[in-house]
């Protein structure tokens, strides 16, 4: 009896401590180091990308050494794979070291080194692309095939992500031995779930790379599985956008609620979603072989139910989260059908960003079943549509809500304060990005519906008919993108300013508690054992009957193409 | 759990089997499934198995046509094809180096063509006009010029 209060004595202290100095000081330093890479990505990355939408536009011709299709494929791993996994990680790692009372040293050496593994990874895949020999996309889809240094830098970020996943682990495994009969903190909860989809995501990658592109491009095998290579990838590429979404509806649930000054929705139902949103999702990258030849259309339509059944803890989320948002603006005093709304503050920019951020997924999240399901699919499969769809989701609603976060954990890392100043840049940056997104987006949504492709330079097809009707929305979109860029910089602006140059101070970590007359949360909830082997049951189910068929009936294999 | 969040839930879930529904009824009963053909080639002697050894247009019955057609970089074979209005025309593709897509405006014929294997899918012409038949899957540097016409008269 003594032990046990003596332990929930110096969890206590260490919570509070925690709570007064918001962040050891050593774990702070490891988000920083992430949040500064993050955003530098964001920096490249949004260069390269108003050069593509001026480009599109008609507007931009580029030099004869710089290739479009190398600025594409350095604008989607600088965004998708460098800047969303940094700021994930460094938000998270800030969320374990908060709610779990501080990094273990060892795991603290180990976010170091799977720092150090992911620059050096990225530095790896960074140099064939620049020198042209990489001009292969985010997907890399045999038989193109990249310089094999390309490839090698992929596998040392997974490396990098694995090593920061264990850390997480062996985190939260201390915490629990140390807590038992406890529930997981709930953003630490979110975190478990991130770094699950990371690891399980990421194997399969790792899978495709070893063992079927290395060798190939080696020369060690003469052809490649066109078929496999293009699953394996698609198990990985949709979960990994559905990873850096999972980390933005984390701060819906945890977050946001204390800025708007509230409480947090069920613990119960976040619980449920979270595990949800794990185990479906894998399955749901499959999607985009809805038009592949070679593949049963039975096992297509299994994978358009798999596909949709991730909409369903969405539409939930949707729910909690206007609930929360009526819930605390009713509290505040807010009367009638919608005076509630007025209530919550839209002046604060901690707020407003991930509050559009979570409307733009009405859209994003619309546009998303109708490409997972086969006849839509057909329509909008590899036309600016998908553009348009990813803009929203990635580009909107993750990346506004991280947007979101970095006013409050930028300051919090580097121990200074909100000032309103920033705050103010903040709230116009948001303006601008959301004015610019939605006129990027709709445009990309229009005209792909009329049939312009994606992932094409500018072309009028030899001034084709149907073509010169799509040439006032690729105006549009750059436009967009223009605007995106001005209110890019103005995000990069006030992130630097948060680093260095805001007054000192403390910023508190803002964690929503949950309702007081809650019903206490099943503990089942806490078996991620449990949830991690139904994960691989459903990844099984989807996985292993299309693969057997396309390996038992593969064609010859295909030969390295380097085609630009 | 409130009374407005069971409506919810069973509003998202129904919305969700209406969604499965539809689609299954598309693909299965009204045969309007994606383009999914499952026969392999050797994607390296694609010029010499047939029927790619003579890729064209072959008529095969009353307005009914096969168009077998190579797709590579970057370019299609064969370019700016002819055919007469309500004409249905069954595509039979393939490619012979890296993954294409093969899409014509203003319809929905849309599938991805891989190296290794047969893709089919077929398409009614009514209207008489021009269409314009693009690769809508990067395929390298000369991807923005792949593209030919097919003309409706």
């Amino acid at each position: 009896m003594g032990a046990v209060a003596e332990k929930r004595n110096s969890t206590a202290f260490r919570d509070s401590a925690n709570k007064a100095l918001g962040l050891n000081p050593q774990d702070a330093n490891i988000s920083k180091a992430y949040l500064l890479v993050g955003f530098i990505a964001l920096l490249l990355g949004g260069l390269m990308g108003v050069i593509q939408g001026l480009n599109r536009a008609g507007v931009l011709e580029l030099p004869t050494w710089l290739n479009y299709y190398q600025i594409l494929t350095a604008h989607g791993l600088l965004l998708v794979v460098v800047m969303s996994s940094f700021i994930t990680i460094g938000y998270f790692y800030a969320g374990f070291s908060h709610t779990l009372g501080g990094l273990l040293p060892k795991v603290r050496k180990m976010a170091w080194i799977g720092f150090g593994l992911k620059i050096f990874g990225f530095v790896l895949v960074v140099i064939p692309v620049l020198m042209n020999e990489a001009s292969v996309m985010y997907t890399f889809y045999p038989p193109m095939a990249a310089h094999p240094m390309f490839y090698f830098g992929l596998v040392f970020i997974v490396l990098g992500v694995w090593m920061l996943a264990a850390g997480a682990f062996v985190n939260v495994a201390n915490w629990r031995k140390n807590n038992k009969g406890q529930h997981l903190p709930i953003l630490a909860f979110f975190g478990t779930g991130v770094f699950v989809l990371l690891v399980g995501a990421t194997a399969i990658v790792a899978v495709e790379v070893i063992f079927m592109i290395i060798p190939w491009t080696l020369g060690w095998v003469d052809g490649i599985n066109v078929m496999v290579s293009r699953t394996l990838f698609w198990a990985f590429g949709h979960t990994a956008v559905n990873i850096w979404y999972l980390t933005a509806v984390s701060a819906w649930y945890v977050i946001i609620p204390k800025i708007i000054g509230g409480t947090r929705f069920n613990d119960y139902l976040t619980r449920v979603v979270v595990i949800a949103l794990v185990i479906m999702n894998i399955t749901g990258g499959f999607h985009h072989q809805i038009i592949d030849p070679g593949i049963s259309l039975s096992i297509k339509y299994m994978h358009v139910f798999m596909s949709l059944a991730i909409g369903f803890p969405s539409l939930m989320t949707a729910y909690a989260m206007f609930r929360v948002f009526e819930r605390t603006g009713r509290r505040k005093g807010g009367k009638g059908a919608l005076g509630w709304l007025r209530k919550l503050p839209w002046g604060d920019v901690r707020f407003l960003a991930p509050f559009i951020a979570m409307a733009a997924f009405i859209p994003a999240g619309a546009g998303g079943i109708v490409q997972s399901t086969n006849q839509l699919n057909q329509v909008a499969h590899n036309t600016m549509w998908v553009v348009g769809h990813f803009h929203l989701t990635l580009g909107m609603t993750v990346v506004m809500t991280f947007f979101g976060i970095s006013y409050w954990l930028v300051p919090l890392v580097f121990k200074r304060v909100l000032t309103p100043a920033m705050n103010k840049v903040g709230v116009i940056q948001t303006i601008l990005w959301t004015i610019g997104m939605t006129i990027m987006a709709f445009s990309m949504h229009a005209v792909g519906l009329f049939g312009s492709p994606r992932r094409t330079s500018f072309t009028t097809y030899g001034d084709f008919s149907s073509t010169l009707g799509w040439d006032p929305y690729m105006a549009a979109i750059g436009v967009g993108a223009v605007m995106l860029a001005i209110a890019g910089v103005l995000q990069i602006y006030a992130v630097f300013n948060m680093m260095f140059f805001a007054p000192k101070g403390k910023t508190e970590f803002p964690i929503a508690d949950v309702e007081p007359d809650e019903a206490p949360t099943p503990y089942f909830t806490e078996r991620w054992g449990v949830w991690v082997v139904l994960m691989l049951i459903v990844v099984a189910m989807a996985y292993v009957p299309p693969l057997i068929d396309m390996i038992v009936n593969a064609p010859p294999g295909s030969p390295p193409f380097k085609t630009w | 759990m409130h009374l407005d969040e069971k409506i919810w839930l069973t509003l998202s879930f129904g919305m969700i089997m209406v969604f499965m529904l539809l689609t299954g009824y598309q693909t299965f009963a009204l045969g309007m499934g994606p383009p999914s053909h499952n026969e392999t080639i050797d994607p390296q002697k694609v010029d010499e198995i047939a029927p790619f050894n003579e890729p064209g247009l072959k008529q095969i019955g009353e307005n009914e046509y096969e168009l077998v057609m190579t797709l590579q970089l970057f370019s299609f074979t064969p370019m700016e094809v002819e055919i007469p209005a309500g004409a249905t025309v069954h595509f039979t593709l393939t490619s012979k180096d890296v993954v294409h897509g093969f899409q014509i405006a203003d319809t929905n014929v849309n599938a991805m063509v891989m190296p290794g294997h047969i893709q089919k899918i077929s398409q009614t012409f009514d209207e008489p006009g021009e269409y314009l038949v693009i690769c809508n899957e990067y395929c390298g540097v000369g991807h923005q010029f792949m593209s030919t016409t097919i003309t409706v008269k």
